[in-house]
């Protein structure tokens, strides 16, 4: 199948899930179901993951900032821009692609491929908006809360190291954390995230949902989920900073 | 009353099913039969509504699914129960749970009534006592039977079965059947069953239907199938000992 018609079938999919919606009671307590597995279960990694980024960065930016006439505040300063503009955002998000995307793929394509999606559909229930609209909406609510979390975990992160290396005294960092901020890169640290929760849920679910074949399509399944989630969320994060700053 | 007229599908070319017509009553079981791969299950899967054939009808009480709107659709689905090959029971949730999806989706019942409903209908397939446990925690039979209770929780007018008892030891496999033919006749439900068990095309069989290679080539009844004349059926038939025997003692 080529590209063209493959991106036609995900925005019939898309619509799809919108058209003869299920009722609103049935959706509300599946999304707090997902939104718990979507966002307990992530927790864990997405902090390790942040706090790690923000202290290698902050150790490389001092290593590689030896100049005696660029003062040290200009580290953390880096280490919050860094954090705010593209690694809280797009690097969690990726990690949360492998994580969540393959995740939705290889569920919904084992209940492809052991009927149950068919179960939902001849008992008349538009099964793609029931089984996937939950986790959509999960993850655009519960998406901004991790990275949040990740933001602030990976200036912590940077804090740690480069007080503890020497590389920067506190009184420094701290300073540089405040120094020139633009506060406009908060909101657009979460538009970003929102718009890429929608991507990866998607995109995993819409290739789950068209498993075909057995056990050995749905691994294939949520291999591709996860690697076109991605591509995906680094075209958006491109178009979005042409678009926004 | 369910009626399929001249249904064709192909795969990529290739004729699964070429044009199949029949009737099929209320509180008739009406069996499919026929070798593995002869199109029973595509055939079914037709008639539910799963995969469009590439022309022909299929009627229900003069209703025509295919070319219905999606709300005829989904009226005609909301009177059909059925059981899938492999039971399609969904693993998030406890057999009780499962029994329960579809009233918690499709009616406003309350909590009580449809709990007191998807009991009583475990108790139909005798699981009563298997109502919280996981799907993977039960065996292939029992999926099965769950797979029936589930099926019949909203009353269907029409009920469809894809082998409901292919993996079961013979004993339970008879009372599946009988369990079908039971539901069937209370409820003068219009029931299709697919099947490869000889046990069950003689016990249940009240209108068969055999299929061969995509082609119908024989129709009838468990009375008069042993007294075939047409090829592909006797080697169907006398592949099993059993019923070579029966027949010779009927001689
Ligand atoms: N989605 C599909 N795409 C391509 N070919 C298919 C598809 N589904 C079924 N077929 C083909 O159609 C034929 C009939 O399959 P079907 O599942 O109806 O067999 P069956 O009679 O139910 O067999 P069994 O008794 O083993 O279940 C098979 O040759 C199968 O390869
Ligand atoms: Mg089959």
């Amino acid at each position: 199948m080529d590209l063209l018609t493959r991106v036609g079938r995900y925005f019939i999919f898309i619509s799809l899930l919108f058209t003869r919606r299920e009722k609103i009671g049935v959706y509300v307590k599946q999304i707090l179901e997902e939104a718990v597995a979507i966002g307990i279960d992530s927790i864990f990694i997405v902090s390790i993951v942040s706090t790690f980024i923000g202290a290698v960065t902050c150790v490389q930016t001092a290593y590689n900032l030896v100049s005696p006439f660029i003062p040290d505040y200009v580290i953390s300063l880096i280490v919050r821009d860094m954090t705010l503009l593209e690694l809280a955002p797009t690097i969690t998000c990726i990690v949360l692609a492998g994580k969540v995307g393959s995740n939705i793929a290889s569920g919904l394509g084992t209940m492809r491929i052991s009927e149950q999606i068919d179960a939902l559909e001849v008992m008349g229930l538009n099964s793609a908006s029931y089984l996937v609209l939950p986790k959509i909406v999960a993850a655009v609510l519960v998406f901004p809360m991790l990275i949040t979390i990740a933001g602030f975990l990976s200036i912590w992160g940077g804090y740690v190291a480069g007080t503890l290396t020497g590389a920067i005294t506190p009184e420094d960092y701290v300073y540089g954390i405040r120094a020139d901020f633009i506060p406009f890169n908060v909101p657009f640290a979460l538009i970003k995230t929102v718009v890429f929760a929608f991507l990866i849920t998607s995109i995993s679910a819409f290739r789950g949902y068209y498993t075909e074949g057995g056990a050995l399509e749905v691994g294939k399944a949520s291999t591709t989920a996860v690697t076109n989630s991605c591509i995906a969320v680094l075209v958006a994060d491109y178009l979005l900073a042409q678009l926004l700053l | 009353m369910i009626e399929i007229k001249d249904i064709r599908k192909e795969f990529n070319g290739r004729v699964v099913l070429d044009g199949i017509s029949g009737k099929f009553e209320p509180g008739n079981t009406s069996l499919i039969i026929g070798g593995s791969g002869t199109g029973k299950s595509v055939l079914l899967k037709c008639i539910v509504g799963l995969i469009k054939p590439e022309s022909g009808q299929v009627l229900y009480n003069g209703r025509d699914f295919w070319s219905g709107d999606a709300d005829t659709k989904r009226d005609i689905r909301r009177e059909m129960g059925v059981l899938f090959q492999g039971g399609a029971l969904f693993d998030s949730k406890t057999v009780l749970e499962n029994v329960k999806f579809p009233l918690d989706m499709l009616t406003d019942q309350s909590e009580e009534e449809k709990i007191e409903r998807a009991q009583f209908c475990l108790k139909r397939v005798e699981l009563e006592n298997a109502a919280n446990r996981m799907p993977s925690e039960i065996s292939g039979g029992m999926k099965k039977r769950v797979g029936i209770a589930r099926a019949i929780v909203m009353n269907p007018k029409y009920l469809f079965c894809d082998e409901p008892n292919s993996g079961l030891d013979p004993l339970t496999s008879v009372k599946i059947d009988e369990l079908i033919q039971e539901i069937t006749d209370e409820y003068q439900i219009t029931t299709i069953v697919i099947t490869h068990d000889m046990n069950s095309v003689l016990g249940i069989g009240e209108d068969i239907m055999f299929l061969h290679k995509g082609l119908k080539l024989w129709e009838g009844t468990n009375e008069n199938i042993l007294d075939t004349t047409v090829p592909e059926l006797e080697e169907f038939l006398y592949s099993s000992q059993l019923i070579r025997r029966m027949k010779q003692s009927k001689k």
